[in-house]
């Protein structure tokens, strides 16, 4: 019986949900918007002081800092080191923070800070080129229990992660051997042992960790293994041979650089403290959105005081499904269409409990002075004009009189839009005349009603929070609606209204 | 509460409020021919071509300035009615069914200076009772004196017939008497009762007010059981040829009965209410899936509403 198809339509309402929700889904995945609100994240604050005593001549200061750690992102650097110039250079060694000063003499103290973002994501950067093993000379005897140890670590093993270890295990204190008494000494220990992999032909160096626990001060950082597998770095714990980067572990310096140089000091030492915060991840995804493309599609590019205007605006399409479910599905009567969703925003900005007093009172003395102005026989354009004015008047004399009184919240009032207020009661008390008293009840307690459902729903922080960071779920809303255009089934209401009808089936 | 289930309200075929807007008045109406039944100037004189009488039009007020011409013209009336072209709902009519010295006297029996009738052509023509606010018309028509037999009814105000008229044919039909609860006025939701008609016969079927079944009519006391209209077929064919005057194919068609002229049209509505079905006690879209299944329409209103009687007919 259907003249067209509706085939074509639902196509479209179908496309448009699925665009919303994946474009959503997309910027969630790309931009780490989160989809709750107040979902927080945690954020190590790391700072790494350094201590020298100048000898009243020029200073450089130069400190290795962490360049694309596995497991984590660098959210902010900032150094504080007054009267010192500060830069950070990227060589093609690595990244270092250098400070600088003309005239430098007694104990001086520079800081670094950096904030950083755990992200299993992110993953070794893979060197430019292979690196290739050193070359090493041993001198006799150390050569002989060299090749012998490795000749043992050799046969026990397949790969150059499972030599790495064998070698590692061989070299404990329990399972030495002559052979390793020889070579190993308290402190050449992993120098040994870099030394004896390149030897083997394994490419192997040395890395600086931080092992990250809450609220530790003055921490050294730990050393690590790494060899080249030929295709990325692997680290590897030197005593334990475990291989990987455990969580909560921070490689601070990769490579062979020096980690700290101090030209015109003496006495230089490093040490690190950290600090766990969390950051709300909204904030988080802000801040690193700024450099994204995808941001574009945010609003946070705009100026302040668009945004808080689009903050509200985009608030509107949710009261508008409201009140289209309300009237389409369940019934319920309101006097004008979009009536409830303006006193619903109104709502959102005074909170609920002044505003339905404001509102209520407002429109209560309207119908008394309207009383009054539908007696003096007036145009409909001039009576309507006189009913603005005096509403204005209404909201200042409250507004005025809560002032005096106490009641901060009696300036709410301001927030209602003034026509619609004139045009509700103008309605109201023409419905009054013509329908009575009990039609004028339905009708607003059910715009009241419609209102402060939209209110309830504008004025959750996840509704705020979705449409202000997700504002292609208005595509959703948009579907939805269309969607309720074409509900062609019985109202809530009709159920009711209808049932008289029982005696005739 | 009591409610009905939507699977009970299917049986019946009960057309609801959102079915009614999206399959039927948002298919079958023209949205150009909307102006033509939501202005009565336009009804009257687009189906006068067709043949289907209306209220003899007294005045039309269209400026400010013609309400001093008001007047002189009801100088020497005793019956007329005040109504704004765009007005819906029978809202801003004024009946007026007799003089008492200066002063005019409503169906309702109150009296009314001429002054408050001028204010109301004021009203009228600022928009205060037409549709969206828009400056309106306010037309005078002839006092409509109900026929007997169905006035004895109707408590105050005039009796009317509503029909609805699905593509040219007669579906259902109701006819309303005002009450108190109503203030004279035909309308159903104000409080009027209405009667179910038999397409076929013209007979009374079942009566309801606010939605509820009674027998007796609440002030007059009368049995609303064994009504019948004189001259049905005429009537549903002069409903059926309002579909060539307006081109709507969904449509409330309200007639009156006048002891002199007889059927008159009072006007046109493009979105008739529901209550009708519970006034005859069935649903509508058994019979407007009916019309919409037909092959072959038949063209002349005749012809349609002979079809409308033999199909949609109690017996």
């Amino acid at each position: 019986m259907s003249v067209r198809s509706r085939v074509p339509f639902y196509v479209f309402v179908f496309l448009l949900i699925v665009a919303g929700i994946s474009i959503g889904t997309w910027r969630h995945i790309e931009l780490g918007i989160p989809w709750m609100t107040g979902e927080q994240r945690p954020v190590w604050m790391i700072e790494a002081r350094v201590d020298f005593e100048g000898q009243g001549d020029a200073a450089e200061v130069s400190l290795r800092i962490p360049e694309q750690p596995p497991g984590f992102r660098i959210l902010s650097e900032q150094a504080a080191s007054p009267g010192y110039g500060f830069s950070i250079l990227a060589s093609g060694s690595g990244r270092r923070a250098e400070w600088t000063k003309r005239e430098v003499s007694g104990p001086q103290t520079l800081y670094f800070k950096g904030q950083f973002v755990p992200d299993d994501s992110v993953g070794q950067a893979p060197p430019a080129r292979p690196p290739k093993p050193q070359t090493v000379f041993w001198e006799e005897p150390q050569a002989t229990a060299v090749r012998e140890l490795l000749r043992q670590a050799r046969e026990r093993s397949s790969t150059p992660e499972s030599m790495t270890r064998e070698l590692i295990r061989l070299m404990q204190p329990d399972n030495r051997t002559q052979n390793t008494t020889l070579l190993v000494s308290e402190d050449n220990y992993l120098q040994l042992l870099v030394r004896m992999l390149n030897h083997a032909g394994i490419a192997a160096r040395t890395a600086d960790a931080l092992r990250l626990e809450d609220a530790r001060r003055r921490q050294q950082l730990l050393p690590f293994l790494q060899i080249y597998n030929g295709e990325r770095w692997l680290t590897f714990d030197p005593r334990t041979a475990e291989q990987g980067i455990p969580e909560h572990l921070l490689l601070w310096r990769q490579g062979s650089d020096s980690l700290l140089d101090v030209v015109g000091g003496d006495n230089s030492e490093v040490s690190f403290s950290m600090l766990r915060q969390t950051v709300p991840a909204l904030q988080l995804a802000n801040l690193q959105a700024s450099s994204n493309g995808l941001s574009v599609l945010g609003f946070y590019q705009l100026p302040i005081e668009e945004q808080s205007m689009f903050r509200m605006l985009l608030l509107l399409p949710i009261g508008a499904l409201i009140v289209a479910f309300m009237r389409i599905v369940i019934g319920i009567r309101t006097s004008g269409t979009f009536m409830p969703v303006l006193i619903a925003v109104a709502f959102v900005q005074t909170t609920l409990v002044p505003g339905l007093v404001a509102f209520l009172s407002v429109v209560a003395i309207g119908l008394v002075l309207r009383g009054y102005l539908s007696s003096l026989n007036l145009l409909l354009v001039s009576r309507i004009s006189a009913l603005i004015i005096l509403v204005i008047f209404i909201t200042a004399g409250l507004s005025i009189i809560g002032y005096q009184m106490g009641f901060n919240t009696g300036m709410t009032v301001t927030f209602f839009p003034m026509v619609i207020i004139a045009w509700t009661i103008e309605r109201m008390s023409i419905l009054w005349e013509e329908e009575g008293a009990h039609e004028v009840l339905v009708q607003g307690s059910g715009s009241l009603f419609v209102a402060i459902c939209a209110y309830l729903a504008m004025s959750t922080p996840l509704a705020g929070h979705l449409t202000f960071n997700f504002p292609e779920l208005h595509l959703v809303v948009l579907g939805l609606i269309l969607l309720m255009g074409q509900y062609t089934g019985y109202k809530l209401s009709e159920l009711r209204r209808f049932t008289p009808m029982k005696v005739y089936d | 509460m009591d409610w009905i289930s939507p699977r009970q309200l299917k049986r019946l075929g009960m057309l609801n409020m959102n079915r009614r807007n999206v399959d039927y008045i948002a298919r079958y109406n023209e949205r150009s021919s909307y102006p033509l039944v939501d202005n009565k100037l336009k009804t009257k004189l687009a189906v006068s071509e067709y043949g289907v009488k209306t209220p003899r039009l007294l005045q039309v007020v269209r400026q400010q300035h013609e309400i001093s011409g008001f007047r002189t013209m009801a100088e020497d009336l005793t019956g007329f009615a005040i109504k704004p072209a765009k007005g819906s709902g029978g809202k801003g009519i004024t009946v007026i069914t007799g003089r008492d010295g200066d002063d005019f006297i409503k169906a309702s029996g109150a009296r009314i200076p001429v002054a408050n009738l001028e204010r109301h052509l004021t009203n009228i023509l600022a928009g205060l009772y037409s549709l969206a606010g828009t400056p309106d018309v306010a037309i005078i028509e002839n006092l409509v004196q109900s026929v007997p037999s169905l006035a004895k009814y109707s408590f105050q105000g005039v009796p009317d017939i509503r029909i609805v008229v699905f593509q040219g044919y007669p579906v259902m039909a109701m006819l309303r008497l005002a009450t108190t609860d109503s203030d004279g006025k035909a309308n159903l939701h104000q409080g009027a009762v209405g009667v179910g008609l038999d397409i076929g016969t013209g007979r009374s079927l079942n009566a309801v007010q606010f939605n509820r079944p009674i027998t007796l009519h609440p002030d007059t006391g009368l049995p609303l059981e064994n009504i019948q209209i004189d001259a049905w077929p005429d009537m549903l064919e002069m409903a059926a040829r309002c579909y060539e005057a307006t081109g709507l194919g969904y449509m409330g068609v309200d007639l009156v009965v006048d002891a002199q002229e007889g059927p008159l049209l009072l006007e046109l509505n493009a979105r008739p209410g529901l209550a009708i079905q519970m006034a005859n006690g069935c649903g509508l879209l058994p019979r407007l899936k009916n019309i919409e299944a037909l092959k072959r329409p038949h063209f002349s209103p005749k012809e349609r509403a002979a079809y409308s009687m033999k199909s949609f007919g109690r017996l």
